[in-house]
């Protein structure tokens, strides 16, 4: 079974994806501590993190920009620090403006584009520019060189499709190929294109109102000078993506349903030829395997240790519900190793108390960066 | 009633038994899920009921709202000469309009829930229901989701969309007809996340929030007492009693520190916070959410 160092070597970037509710901002400030305290010049991009993480990585007075993580914070959970901890939290709609503002031609159009509701929208609003700001961000990093590694948190879509379609159909709808055509209606365009369109557009027109039509007009107008630019980066941006030194880890629960979401979106990375690296299940309910024959006349048992039979009571039945959860999981992951035929499945347990804290984070490397030996004995412990 | 809060609460569980609950009392009820979402049919182990009003069990229906299907849907019922509508379908503009345009997807969305929850239903053999339940989007799209009337309605100042976007947007604020809960977990980010989404619901959207679910809460199975016994035992036994002590105390832990968020809740938002039983079962499936029916209050 690989460990999260092997996937890890010789990888700059590393991206966290999966369905919302599953740690993935916690996985990926773990991760990124982890590396950063074996000597890498670490960053992580996170998105709408906990206020008390955060606050906990001294992030709370963070804009748009990577700053240092203090390393004696860490230091204090008893984890040696030989590398360099960074954080930044992303603004989507901040790195929307600032890309704008790096590809306009003149100031002119740079404040046509920004002032445009329809821009103000699709930058802070619209489905997919979070995502696309993510990606964005990752590339802006990536080519200035300054760390090591990249660790990118993505934003929580309920659909972990839309995560890696999202900076397409943005980029497709900046292009606007098709809306040429749309910007002078009635000129040369609409002619060539036939009646059909102009039909299409004056329903289109009835049915969202003129001034919206206006306004999208005005957007598109406002960006054709910039086209070319945001064509050139996305590829570039997709390029990145697809890199050998690029890693995508998977972040799922043990619940069905998020190991399903998993499943579908390892097939997704295959398909769009990203590198996966491997896949992290959180909270776990660690197994007692090798207990399972003793369990038969334990309330007996306790009883006598504890000399209290109701409690004895409870607490096997507490027990048995703690296996049936452990049983579950364990089923779930194997199906998940298999679908996705990976050999490197990272379990991460349910902790006793709530991650939020670097003290968690650095509870969660111990699983995160165990070696395959270590990973069974703690898993024994557990139990 | 539309069901809302972070990913991974339970959000499917609960609209489920919301749905189960009306429905035992002889209300026509249906459960809606939004952005081809099909967790609902696959909870009653049904096969995908896709843009269809499929019926469950007795008065339970479901639907997955597909936001094309919606527009292809609101298009009809707006243009009624039919070679119109042909040449609309096939225009490559007008598809690629209607997926460029901002919001267009959710508001259509909206306007099909509005559709399903109309007494006088405008789709052809439409029944009325007696309760629509909404399956909402996670936090953070889930606000922007139901901003969309109110957003329209003030980029399209004029023509049938704004008046049609202000209709949607009196839907989703008629507290009268239309109710909100946020579902919650008795975590640390889930319970503040509930926190900022009942007051971005309040503030931006003008909703008000009937109800908080505090979903999965721990019994608590142990006293602190109890707890002291348990340590002595994990530390000095081996084996399944180690292990129980250990499972034991684990529960212990985590019902204490639920707890401590179950009142940061209740001091965090104005509703009042129901709770409901974390469930110690494989898989939540429609039993599940039988059982979390009679625990909804």
């Amino acid at each position: 079974m690989a460990s999260l160092n092997e996937v890890l070597e010789g990888k700059s970037i590393c991206i966290c994806a999966g369905s919302g509710g599953v740690g993935k901002t916690t996985t990926s400030a773990a991760i990124a501590t982890g590396m950063a305290a074996q000597g890498l010049k670490v960053c992580v991009l996170t998105i709408d993190p906990a206020k008390r993480l955060a606050d906990s990585l001294g992030l709370e007075e963070l804009g748009n920009e990577a700053r240092r993580v203090d390393p004696a914070l860490i230091e204090e959970q008893g984890v040696e620090m030989k590398g360099e901890l960074w954080a930044m939290m992303l603004d989507a709609k901040a790195t929307f403006d600032e890309l704008i503002a790096r590809q306009a031609p003149d100031e002119e159009s740079r404040d046509r584009v920004l002032d445009n509701r329809i821009y103000q929208q699709i930058s802070s609003a619209l489905a997919g520019s979070q995502e696309y700001m993510a990606m964005e961000k990752l590339f802006e990093l990536h080519t200035e060189g300054g760390f090591d590694l990249l660790v990118l948190d993505t934003p929580p879509t309920r659909n972990a499709l839309d995560f890696l379609e999202a900076p397409k159909r943005l980029t497709q709808f900046i292009e606007g190929k098709s809306l040429r055509v749309f910007m002078k209606p009635t000129g040369l365009a609409a002619k060539v294109t036939g009646r059909g369109v102009s039909v299409a557009l004056g329903i289109f027109k009835k049915i969202v109102g003129f001034d919206l039509l206006a306004d999208l007009a005005e957007f598109f107008n406002a960006f054709s000078g910039m086209v070319d630019g945001f064509q050139a980066r996305a590829k570039r941006v997709n390029k990145l993506l697809a890199d050998p030194e690029t890693c995508f880890l998977v972040v799922c629960g043990p619940q069905g349903e998020p190991i399903d979401e998993a499943v579908y979106f390892h097939r997704k990375l295959v398909e769009a030829k990203l590198p996966f690296g491997g896949v992290i299940v959180n909270k776990v309910h660690y197994p007692a395997d090798e207990l399972r024959t003793e369990v038969e006349d334990l309330p007996e048992a306790l009883a006598e240790k504890l000399g209290d039979e109701k409690l004895a009571k409870r607490v096997a039945e507490n027990f048995a519900d703690y296996q049936a959860l452990s049983e579950r999981d364990a089923r779930n992951i194997d199906h998940l190793a298999a679908e996705l035929r990976t050999s490197c499945v990272i379990r991460v347990p349910y902790l006793d108390e709530d991650v939020h804290d670097l003290h968690g984070l650095t509870e969660i490397d111990r699983y995160l960066f165990a070696t395959a030996e270590e990973r069974v004995e703690m898993a024994a412990g557990r139990a | 009633m539309i069901v809302t809060g972070k990913g991974g609460v339970g959000k499917t569980t609960v609209a489920v038994a919301l749905g189960l609950r009306a429905a035992s009392e002889g209300k026509r009820t249906i459960v809606c899920e939004v952005a081809a979402q099909e967790n609902a049919s696959r909870m009653f182990a049904h096969t995908e009921v896709g843009f269809h009003e499929v019926e469950m069990e007795e008065n339970l229906w479901s639907i997955s709202i597909d936001p094309d299907e919606s527009m292809r849907e609101y298009v009809l019922l707006q243009l009624k000469v039919r070679a119109m509508r042909d040449m609309l379908f096939r225009s490559r503009i007008f598809n690629y309009l209607a997926a460029a345009t901002p919001g267009l997807k959710e508001l259509v969305t909206i306007g099909k829930i509005w559709e399903l929850a109309q007494l006088d239903r405008k789709v052809k053999s439409g029944r009325k229901y007696d309760l629509v339940i909404v399956d909402a989007p996670a936090t953070g799209h889930g606000v922007g989701f139901l901003q969309t009337p109110r957003t329209f309605a003030s980029i399209a100042r004029v023509g049938p969309i704004h008046s049609q976007a202000q209709t949607l947007d009196r839907f989703i604020t008629d507290h009268e007809h239309t109710g909100t809960a946020i579902v919650a977990l008795p975590e640390e980010m889930p319970v503040n996340e509930s926190v900022s989404l009942e007051r971005d619901l309040r503030e931006e959207v003008g909703v008000a929030v009937d109800r908080v679910y505090l979903n999965g809460l721990y019994p608590e199975r142990f006293k602190k007492e109890e707890a002291e016994k348990l340590s002595a035992l994990a530390e000095n036994e081996n084996g399944a009693a180690r292990a129980a002590a250990r499972a034991a105390l684990s529960e212990h832990g985590r019902a204490r520190s639920q707890r401590q968020q179950l009142s940061r809740l209740k001091k965090g938002v104005s509703a009042p916070v129901k709770t409901l039983p974390f469930l110690f079962e494989p898989e939540l499936d429609v039993e599940a959410a039988r059982k979390l029916a009679g625990k909804l209050g």
